[in-house]
């Protein structure tokens, strides 16, 4: 995992190697400060050697200033690398994300990619700038300042020796057994947000039903369950605090029973007034340093999770691949299915489609229709090459899909998805999606075709109306309109429709069928329906049943011979829409 | 400074103040002992630090000048060092009962505001959910209860406890040496001046880089969201050229908030080096030429002070950022807390009752099967009761959602008990907003809307809506069992009842066929049930209220041929003798209605039979009949 994320250090590389060696230079100059400040009381004030004291003086401050100079240039490499880290991962997230198949982004839902791309690689970035600056800088920290401490007396320092060993122990159990208690605690966090946002959605349930004291004693119930969990966590973790402090006072009085009898008995020989003071020094920074340490263990570890859950995505394999020598032009739209078996799972017992067999001429019209789950969309995405085929082929233009620039052939075969969005910015952006050069005029022509121009027209901003995010600013049957219009612009060879009327009236539903007739009639055109109105004028009609073609033919023959077909119409001739 | 700018400038200690209010009035002995605990170990820790001169100056000087004997010198040290011992102790436990009884104020006082918001937020109009984003609310629950734990459990006892630590310190220091303190400050006010120019660099930073985090993660979801039609528009480059530059700004400022941040702790670290060397100067030089009878005993524990002094001061102007980041959380959970709750001034409710021979009705305590509204007068104290029919009427109604923009005009309907009234017209029209206004999730600006007689004004909401069964487009489930949702109309329904209603709507087939059948869990609202099933379940939920009045919103654009055929199926079994509102879209169901309205813009423009209707000739026969209208 580390390897594959460090890979993405790129050209930061050289601040990620220079911070730990600054952090180094940082406690080398730091670390000595104490010690001489032993000194300076010992040799300097106690022998009123004024000279002394000020040439000694000067030597620390000049550490300090070292010190300070090098501590604060690692600090700004490590934000620099961290955040630079963070940037070039969060970039090959999203472009790895762009080179996804469908069947990869079926793998993960949008929101646990949106987590991926956001919380965890924050959390990942600030794991980074720890590992490069205080991972180096603790431990160096606490073992030369150890080491100084033995320097100065060794049998002093044997006080905190025994001091360390056993608060680093206490905080190594505190951390061990508050871990898996706060990873629960999160779980049922989750829980108890769960219960609020469906509250959000069915608040007029809940109101109409007059259940809102229902809902709060169920809401009571998780928070209370979730106070107790957490608290018993927390328990465990507030004591860090009194661990550290016992550890401090137990140093202390450690190096003041010692250390004085340490200079009486020797006569102020083996140790002196001054070192007192570099003792208590060195004590806080040796505490401090390993409290620091339980303190990264415990972000490395739940950064962890969050490298995992990266990495995943990073590892995803792209189950479709550009051939070697793509085919870069597709000649018409005629459309061929040999012998296709299709499974979302690859699996050839669990098919969702089976043995399909079509040819379309290219410029016709063709209408898919059955129920939900009979395969309809499974159908039209392999044109495109949104999924690849389990066995047989796709021929578009007399070519295997497989054989095509995946560009080339997406370019010439549009789609408009079931489950279509419009994204932020203006219209006339969204519009441009299908043909970046797009003139006004173009636009105007698609529009039209798709029935939406007198609305868009009619707005103050035109054209350039502002779209919220997902198009929520527009009905459904406006955006399914916007959506059509956008696929116009590509200028396919072949245009499918995957139930995208759905939300338009059936007068207007009628007028989008007449412009494609009239404006572009040499594209094959694939209509998705629900409606039989929608498909009844097509010129071949494809009836889908659990993934198989149950009948090919005209509205008139399909009436005739397939029953399914209908069945639907017969109940559909009982109700018509009164929808827009 | 302006007035405004005064009252910005006071906004944050006024949420701060009500924060802090909050915390102590639910937990009050609990915040007294924190804060005695917090002023005993930073004296505990002072006292300790002070001893090293006792020690020096009584023990080990007397003792090496042979002025005090060994013996008598480490006994008495001994003596000392108990209660030194003892002071530790003391110091040691208050830290572990200032922590423990943190952990208490901290998450007692979040589960309070938990409960307290969402009881608030069960009990707000439904204009509130119409007006507010759910990722806006929701984040309230999340994000600002975060902070607000962060400001409680970390933010607030540190910075009073480096308050105190402050004080005892400098009174510590001055009693040691004051002239000596005045140097020490020169360096902290230095010290001072730089972290709070660098914090406030920082924090300017930080916000830019929340907002280019927010437009990182906008564009993110929007793309992810979108990604299939990427791919179909072949769009993937374009799509990586604007995030790279929203990347890319994202970087720049991380880096700059972070590093400024960060840059801080070694300064002021080194700073307090620096302070110290030059106190050890200053004090060797008071020491060696003895001015104000300064000791060099008095300088170890001084120059310890110089050390302690510098980390409150340090870690200051950190939290002084996050204690106001947090109060824009706090600011934004009291924002939702002030919401004006739905307000009922409805007194009229509704009771069993039972009819004797003379159909007089009387209450009872017993499901009778018989409802009545129960109207007090408060003019002469009597009670009266209206049998529950479900008659409604609309008297010259206006409506608004906001009070300039009136959407309904001049409605006037009336609907008979067992009649089916039909709402027709195009999206926009105002067929929804008259079905909420029955049940009073919104109310009304001018006329009258009567139920049995009664102006619904004048009735409990709660009641009214009991009265009133619903099912929308949306269908909304909740996680719980099959059988869990279908209770959900009716409580105390029992399980014959549950099958019996799931009976009706058509649903029992294919719930029993589900792997545990009623007993069956759904997840993530109903995600693993088909749209069709879902809808079939809010029916049977509905039918298991047996309400005398229904709102149906029927919907079925995206649900296939088949599956709606047997919803429709399910609707029509449960509108039995009942009196329906219902927003059509499917020809038969308007059919069959009692009465038509057509909608436009707000008002009913045709109003009839199917048969009249068509007879006329105008909008109802253009929408029918897809013709225009000659």
């Amino acid at each position: 995992m580390i390897r594959k994320l460090s890979h993405y250090i790129g050209e930061y590389k050289k601040i990620t190697i220079l911070t730990p060696i600054l952090m180094v230079l940082e406690v080398a100059f730091e670390v000595v400060i104490p010690f001489l400040m032993g000194h300076i009381i010992d040799d300097g004030i106690k022998a009123g050697d004024m000279d002394y004291v000020i040439k000694t003086g000067l030597l620390m401050m000049f550490m300090a200033l070292m010190s300070l100079l090098f501590g604060a240039l690692g600090a700004i490499f490590a934000c620099k690398a961290s955040a630079g880290f963070e940037k070039n991962l969060r970039h090959g997230l999203m472009s790895k994300v762009q080179q996804f198949s469908f069947s990869n982004i079926d793998k993960f839902s949008t929101a646990s990619l949106v987590t991926r791309m956001t919380t965890d690689v924050t959390n990942v970035q600030m794991a980074f700038q720890m590992m490069i600056r205080i991972c180096f800088r603790a431990p160096i920290m606490l073992i030369s300042a150890l080491i100084m401490a033995m320097m100065t007396n060794r049998k002093l320092s044997l006080v905190f020796v025994c001091v360390i060993v056993l608060l680093g122990a206490a905080l190594a159990a505190i951390v061990a057994n508050a871990f898996p208690r706060f990873r629960y605690v999160f779980e049922k966090y989750d829980g108890v947000n769960a219960g609020v946002q469906e509250n959000l959605t069915g608040i007029r349930v809940v109101k109409a039903y007059v259940r809102e004291d229902h809902e709060i004693k169920k809401f009571h119930k998780a928070s209370e369950f979730l106070y107790k969990r957490f608290a018993s966590a927390e328990k465990i973790v507030a004591l860090n605090g009194p661990a550290m402090n016992l550890a401090i006072y137990a140093c202390m009085t450690g190096i003041f029973w010692f250390g004085a009898s340490l200079i009486v008995k020797s006569g102020g020989v083996d140790m002196q007034v001054g070192q007192l003071s570099t003792f208590m020094v060195y004590t806080m920074n040796i505490l401090m340093n390993l409290m620091m340490i339980s303190m990264i263990f415990v972000m490395l570890t739940m950064a962890k999770t969050s490298g995992e859950r990266i990495v995943e995505v990073l590892d995803e394999e792209i189950d479709l691949t550009q051939p070697e020598e793509p085919v870069c032009e597709v000649k018409d739209g005629g459309i061929t299915f040999e012998h296709v078996n299709f499974s979302y799972s690859k699996n050839k017992d669990n098919l969702n489609l089976e043995d399909v067999n079509v040819t379309v001429p290219s410029g016709s019209v063709v209408g898919v229709i059955g129920g939900t789950g009979s395969g309809k969309s499974s159908f039209v995405q392999l044109i495109p090459r949104l999924y690849d085929v389990t066995d047989g082929s796709v021929k578009v233009g007399g070519v295997d899909v497989r054989k095509y620039d995946l560009n080339t052939l997406r370019d010439k075969v549009s789609m408009v998805l079931q489950k279509n969005v419009l994204f932020y910015g203006t219209i006339a952006d969204n519009l441009r999606w299908g043909n970046e050069n797009a003139t006004e005029e173009q636009m105007r022509a698609a529009c039209e075709s798709a029935q939406i121009r007198e609305f868009v027209e009619s707005l103050p901003d035109g054209y350039d109306s502002h779209v919220e995010q997902g198009g929520t600013n527009f009905s459904g049957g406006q955006k399914q309109r916007l959506c059509i219009a956008r696929a116009l612009l590509k200028e396919p060879k072949v245009l499918i429709l995957d139930d995208s009327t759905s939300a338009v009236d059936t007068k207007t539903d009628a007028a989008i069928r007449k412009a494609f007739r009239e404006y572009i009639p040499d594209v094959t055109k694939i209509i998705i329906a629900q409606r039989i109105s929608s498909v009844a004028d097509a010129d071949m009609i494809i009836v889908l049943d659990e993934g198989k073609i149950n009948g090919i033919g005209t509205h008139e023959q399909l009436l005739e011979n397939n029953e399914i077909y209908r069945e639907v119409y017969e109940s559909q001739m009982k109700g018509a829409d009164f929808d827009e | 400074m302006s007035d405004n700018e005064k009252k910005k400038g006071k906004a944050p200690l006024k949420t701060l103040g009500r924060t802090l209010g909050f915390v102590v009035k639910s937990y009050p002995v609990h915040c007294v002992v924190v804060l005695i605990c917090i002023i005993v170990t930073a004296i505990v820790t002072a006292r300790g630090t002070m001893f090293s001169k006792e020690l020096i100056n009584d023990y080990i000087q007397p003792m090496l000048d042979g002025t005090l004997s060994q013996d008598k010198g480490f006994r008495d040290l001994g003596i000392k060092m108990i209660f030194i011992i003892l002071t530790y102790g003391a110091g040691v436990l208050s830290t572990f009962l200032l922590n423990r009884l943190m952990v208490y104020v901290t998450q007692g006082t979040l589960k309070i505001i938990r409960d307290t918001l969402f009881e608030h937020m069960e009990k707000l109009p439904i204009s509130y959910f119409d007006r507010n984003e759910r990722g806006d609310i929701m984040s309230i629950y999340t994000n600002d209860t975060d902070t607000l734990r962060q400001l409680i459990s970390q933010s607030v006892p540190n910075m009073i406890s480096n308050v105190s630590t402050v004080i005892t310190v400098l009174i510590s220091m001055l009693i040691l040496s004051p002239i000596l303190t005045l140097t020490a400050l020169i360096v902290v006010t230095c010290a001072v001046i730089i972290t709070r120019t660098l914090a406030m660099r920082s924090a300017k930073h930080f916000r830019k880089r929340q907002k280019n985090i927010g437009e990182v993660n906008a564009f993110v979801e929007e793309a992810v969201e979108g990604q299939r039609v990427v791919k179909v528009f072949t769009h993937e480059e374009k799509i990586m050229q604007s995030f790279d530059e929203k990347n890319e700004k994202l970087y720049d400022s991380t880096r700059l908030a972070n590093g400024l941040a960060n840059v801080v702790m070694p300064i002021m670290g080194n700073l307090g080096y620096l302070n110290y060397v030059i106190v050890a100067v200053v004090g060797g030089y008071l020491a060696i030429n003895n001015i104000g009878g300064f000791q060099i005993a008095a300088l170890i524990p001084f120059l310890q002070f110089t050390r302690q002094f510098n980390m409150p001061i340090s870690q200051f102007s950190q939290q002084l950022n996050s204690i106001i980041m947090a109060l824009a959380g706090a600011e934004r959970i009291f924002g939702l807390l002030d919401q004006p709750i739905e307000q009922d001034e409805g007194y009229v409710t509704l009771v069993n009752a039972k009819e004797d021979e003379n159909g007089n009705l009387t209450e009872c305590e017993e499901r009778t099967g018989i409802w009545a509204w129960k109207h007090p007068h408060s003019a002469d104290g009597s009670v009266t009761y209206t049998r529950l029919c479900g008659d409604i009427v609309f008297e010259d109604v206006d409506f608004g959602y906001y009070p300039e923009k009136t959407v309904l005009h001049d409605i006037n309907l009336y609907a008979h008990p067992g009649e089916k009234i039909a709402f027709v017209g195009a999206t926009g029209a105002g067929k929804t907003t008259i079905t909420n206004l029955i049940n009073r999730f919104y109310d009304i600006q001018k006329g009258k809307i009567r139920y049995d007689g009664i102006n619904i004004q004048k009735i409990k909401k709660a009641d009214l809506r009991r009265s009133l069964g619903v099912v929308l487009q949306d269908t909304h489930l909740f996680s719980g069992t099959v059988a869990d949702n279908i209770r959900y109309g009716r409580l105390d329904a029992t399980d014959e009842e549950v099958h019996a209603a799931a009976k009706l709507a058509g649903a029992d087939y294919f719930i029993s066929h589900l792997p545990k059948g009623y007993d069956t869990e759904i997840s993530g609202d109903g995600a693993n049930l088909s749209q069709g099933q879902r809808q079939l379940i809010a029916i049977a939920r509905a039918a298991v209220a047996d309400p005398p009045v229904l709102i149906l919103d029927e919907a079925t654009s995206s649900i296939d041929t088949r599956t709606e055929a047997i919803v429709q199926r399910g609707m029509d079994s449960l509108m039995e003798g009942r009196t329906v509102f219902v927003i059509a879209h499917r020809l038969s169901t308007v059919k069959n209605s009692s009465v038509i309205m057509v909608l436009a813009n707000g008002r009913i423009i045709e109003r009839g039979s199917h048969d009249s209707l068509l007879e006329d000739k105008g909008v109802y026969y253009t929408l029918y009949t897809g013709n225009k209208a000659n």
